[in-house]
């Protein structure tokens, strides 16, 4: 009879290490987030209502999410093609826009913005043609919704660039053989397993846009009710010194936000379930 | 992938799919629509820099670049990366050693919690350390007696960016020493290797691509943060203003040649960050593929 | 250095891997842990190099109680099955490596460690492949590199996780052989893994046979074979047959009885040989090598089975396929189950029968 040993992980540094990265996540991540409740709490559920609905929190609320949305659909359309276009063509400098595709990752939020700005304004390259067709880019919810698009424009990609490239190339001769045509293949067969990788983009990109703030004050051009953006509103309300206010809209901000990230991961976890389980 | 929240994800192209059964015309249409999509919303913006930057010559373009405030703005600059990456380094390599390769409960919550700075806006991020740190915040005066400035001073700037990106090594790192097993590391043990032994010798060496590319992309993203530290700064000229911050004022001043230029600079990183990530992808594609030879 | 192992558990979760096994294995023998998937074996083999750990149970190193000391303290050769070869390191750093990790204090010099790599390299016939990759090699010479790896540290037990699973039939022959000569040699206590009941015939001294988490008997390559336990450990080394039989008992109850033999133990005759010879049908003929096979029936039965014999004996029978001949059953061995369900552990050879038909009578009983 003997008794069961101590250790119980084979390797070494198992203590040491998950000691440190809890260390390091509690400090750098747990205790500030929770200050930010801590401080909201402080306000009283009255006060907290008030300020987070406030006539000029809500226009941005309402402007943050249609942007952000209307972007992650722009990105989910076009970003589903480039990557069908990346896996599948061939065409000369195809490496090099491969590459490009992280140039949003990759490109300060602030320079993009500011560059943004130049392009979409009345005198920029862009800008100049929009305005002779009528359309007003800069300083208008649109020109937020192009400098949005910029910064998902990755996440769509990403994700379903691996998805495709997987697809094995077996189911869709077999459609062919059964008599479909190449949009009846590209529908039935193709598509449908890039639903997730898809959906997973489309909440990533739409995340990102949420929170965004660098890319995007330079274009909106910042006005209450109308192109302010709830970042922007936090920010102020810092600068003015109310940091209960401001700590109150960030937290209605992170709740959205977290309840975006529990959502992605329980798709993908369902999503991979099912793929284990048939 | 293993959990959400990658912000970007691996592939490349790593296969050319070979089966094109559109019809020509179908191809060239989607071919240039995504073309033009990316040239619109990639390319301008890129070239638009660069054309503003050196819109009033090159003179005007040096001048910018070596004035006073700048070249602080571009020391604190480094200065903020030289500290936020080795840091987030060390936990990144903890971190993946601890999921990759230990069975524990609770590994999905830990991976969601990596994830965390992702899913904040980085107006927030900056937000919770003026809260923790700051001159009306939970720690403020006792730190204020000790007179220690964080919020408003250099250390702020440097905690905050350690914030932001510290998920970057560790999300590189740990699928990739997850991919390699632990096979390696026991047959190391088994050899008499202790610990650290085991890391620096076997563990390490087989996720160097992955750990250089997690490296170089928390570099970029120290170096270009905005958001948050725009929060914390306090925006003092030659101070605590890092080149992203120097930006932004000298575009508010309407100061748009300098503002490019500076901007240039960034824009030049990040090309370079591209390059490299190629180059990386590329040599790690190749080992793997020399492994693979039975 | 012996090892032995007391009433050792092991679970993962509720499956249930090693249950309360115990063996020894002496000092220079070459054992192997014989035993389908999910058997245990690599579970057992594991636990003795400290690379899992017991839940219940103690393994003893030359009477030493090891059971609390890691993989690393415990300094046995381990081998993996896909040999775990440091893929970034050449052959001549991976056969190294156990001395570089040493203490300073225990580590040879610079010097010392490349005349013993060498030798090792030499050992395993790997001389000129120094710098080489592993990803340059064949997985024989892996194989032979992650032998000389765990070699290098000179253990006193060498464990093989299914050493030569991932080779090819020729190569795994040839790696057979050179490993026994090489335990001959070396003398070290050696313990492997295989499901390959052939393999652990031809190599080791010793054959532990174990079965969903249990060992079902030891005993040397003649013993399993010839004097097998209990109906598994029949069927699982070599071919057998098997036959239902309902034998009287002594008291009140007949038991349900499983016979087994095997098929180069059945005598194929145009002519009655015994009370035992059993009248049977030749469906197929094949020929491998230098045995024929033949598949048949009986007749009284319906029960299919296999017959083995040499290709003279065949010509000499001269049938074809569709003909009838007689099965001679006389080497049949029964395992007896009780009544109620159990399958007991008898072992008894039943050479005489009464009388022939779809009872298989016993005489002694």
């Amino acid at each position: 009879m003997g008794k069961a040993s101590k250790n119980r992980h084979v390797l070494p540094g198992f203590g040491l290490s998950m000691g440190y990265m809890l260390a390091y996540l509690s400090f750098i991540v747990l205790i500030p987030l929770s200050v930010l409740f801590v401080k909201t709490a402080s306000l009283g559920w009255r006060q907290f209502w008030e300020t987070v609905t406030d006539e000029r929190v809500l226009a941005s609320y309402r402007l943050t999410f249609s942007a952000s949305f209307a972007a992650a659909c722009v990105n989910a359309v076009f970003g589903t093609l480039i990557a069908w276009v990346l896996v599948r063509y061939r065409f000369p400098g195809k490496r090099i826009l491969d590459g490009l595709v992280d140039l949003p990752f990759a490109l300060p939020t602030a320079v993009a913005g500011i560059s943004l700005t130049a392009l979409y304004s009345s005198s920029g390259w862009i800008g100049q043609y929009l305005e002779r067709m009528g359309i007003k880019a800069a300083f208008t919810p649109l020109g937020i919704m192009i400098a949005l698009t910029f910064i998902g424009l990755p996440f769509v990609v990403r994700t379903i660039q691996p998805v495709l490239q997987e697809v094995d190339e077996q189911y869709e001769e077999a459609a062919a053989t059964l008599g479909a045509g190449r949009w009846k293949t590209f529908a039935r067969v193709i598509f449908p397993p890039l639903l997730p990788a898809l959906f997973t983009g489309f909440s990533l990109a739409f995340a990102r846009a949420l929170g965004e703030y660098g890319s995007v004050v330079f274009i909106s051009g910042n006005m209450p009710m109308k192109t302010e953006i709830t970042p922007l509103i936090i920010i102020t309300k810092l600068e003015q010194f109310d940091y209960a206010g401001a700590a109150a809209i960030a937290s209605v901000v992170l709740a959205a936000s977290f309840l975006l990230l529990f959502l992605i991961n329980f798709i993908q976890w369902r999503s991979s379930r099912k793929h284990a389980a048939g | 992938m293993s959990y959400a929240g990658t912000e970007r994800p691996k592939a490349s192209m790593k296969r050319f799919v070979r089966h094109n059964d559109e019809s020509p015309w179908v191809r060239w249409t989607l071919t240039g629509v995504a073309l033009v999509f990316l040239g619109l919303f990639l390319v301008v913006p890129l070239l638009a820099v660069f054309a503003e930057a050196f819109k009033k010559g090159w003179e005007t373009y040096m001048a910018s670049i070596s004035e006073p405030d700048t070249l602080a703005a571009v020391k604190l600059t480094l200065l903020t990366a030289a500290i936020a990456v080795p840091l987030n380094l060390v936990f990144g390599i903890a971190a993946a050693w601890c999921i990759a390769k230990f069975h524990f409960k609770g590994k999905n919550l830990l991976m969601t919690l990596i994830d965390l700075p992702f899913a904040v806006s980085p107006v927030i991020s900056g937000l919770i350390f003026v809260l923790m740190f700051g001159a009306h915040g939970i720690l403020g005066p006792l730190l204020g007696s000790l007179g220690i400035r964080i919020i408003f001073a250099v250390p702020g700037i440097i905690l905050v960016t350690v914030f932001v990106t510290f998920p970057f090594i560790a999300r590189e790192l740990i699928p990739v020493m997850q991919a390699q097993g632990t096979e390696e590391e026991q047959a190391a043990v088994t050899l008499g290797a202790n610990g650290w032994q085991t890391l620096f010798r076997i563990t390490l060496p087989n996720v160097k691509w992955g750990l250089l590319y997690g490296v170089i992309l928390c570099n970029a993203r120290a170096m270009g943060e905005f958001g948050a530290v725009s929060v914390v700064s306090g925006h003092i000229r030659g101070m605590t203003n890092t080149i992203p911050l120097h930006v932004e004022i000298l575009y508010n001043e309407y100061n748009f040649a300098a503002a490019f230029a500076v901007a240039s600079l960034l824009a030049f990183l990040a090309l370079v960050t591209l390059v490299l990530k190629c180059a990386l992808e590329w040599k790690s594609d190749r080992s793997r593929r020399q492994e693979r030879m039975r | 250095m012996s090892v032995e192992v007391r009433n050792v558990s092991k679970a993962y979760g509720s499956f249930q891997a090693v249950q309360d096994v115990s063996l020894e294995i002496s000092t220079g023998e070459l054992a192997a842990l014989l035993g389908p998937s999910g058997s245990g074996k690599t579970t057992l083999l594991r636990l003795i190099a400290g690379l899992e750990k017991t839940d219940r149970g103690n393994i003893f190193f030359k009477g030493e109680d090891a059971t609390n000391q890691s993989a690393r303290e415990r300094k046995v050769g381990f081998v993996f099955q896909h040999y775990a070869l440091f893929r970034h390191m050449n052959i001549f750093n991976n056969v190294a490596f156990g001395l570089q990790v040493r203490p300073r204090k225990n580590r040879p010099s610079k010097k010392e460690i490349r005349e013993r790599v060498f030798e090792l390299l030499k050992l395993v016939q790997l001389e000129g492949f120094a710098e080489r990759k592993p990803s340059q090699l064949s997985g024989g010479q892996r194989q032979r590199v992650a032998l000389a790896r765990a070699l290098a540290i000179e253990p006193e037990v060498l464990l093989l996780d299914e050493p030569f699973g991932a080779l090819d039939a020729k190569v795994r022959q040839e790696l057979r052989r050179w490993l026994r000569d090489l335990h001959d040699r070396l003398n070290i206590t050696t313990v492997f893994v295989t499901h390959d009941q052939e393999e652990a015939l031809e190599m080791a001294d010793r054959i532990v046979v174990m079965n969903e988490g249990k060992v079902e008997q030891t005993g040397t390559p003649e013993q399993v074979y010839h004097a097998p336990a209990n109906p598994f450990v029949c069927s699982f080394l070599g071919r057998a047959n098997l036959f239902r039989a309902r034998v009287p008992g002594d008291q009140a109850a007949d038991s349900m009885e499983i016979g087994y033999i095997r098929p180069h133990e059945i005598q194929v005759s145009m002519h009655r040989y015994d009370r035992t010879s059993v009248p049977s049908v030749i469906n197929h003929i094949y020929t491998v090598g230098p045995t024929v096979r033949l598949e048949m029936t009986r007749m009284d039965t319906g029960e299919p089975f296999e017959a083995e014999m040499g290709r003279e004996r065949f010509q000499e029978l001269g049938v074809r396929a569709g003909e009838t001949v007689f099965a001679d059953l006389g080497d049949l061995k029964l395992f007896g189950t009780k009544p109620g369900g159990n399958p007991g552990m008898n072992y008894r050879p039943v050479r005489q029968m009464q009388s022939v038909g779809a009872d298989v009578q016993p005489a002694n009983r």
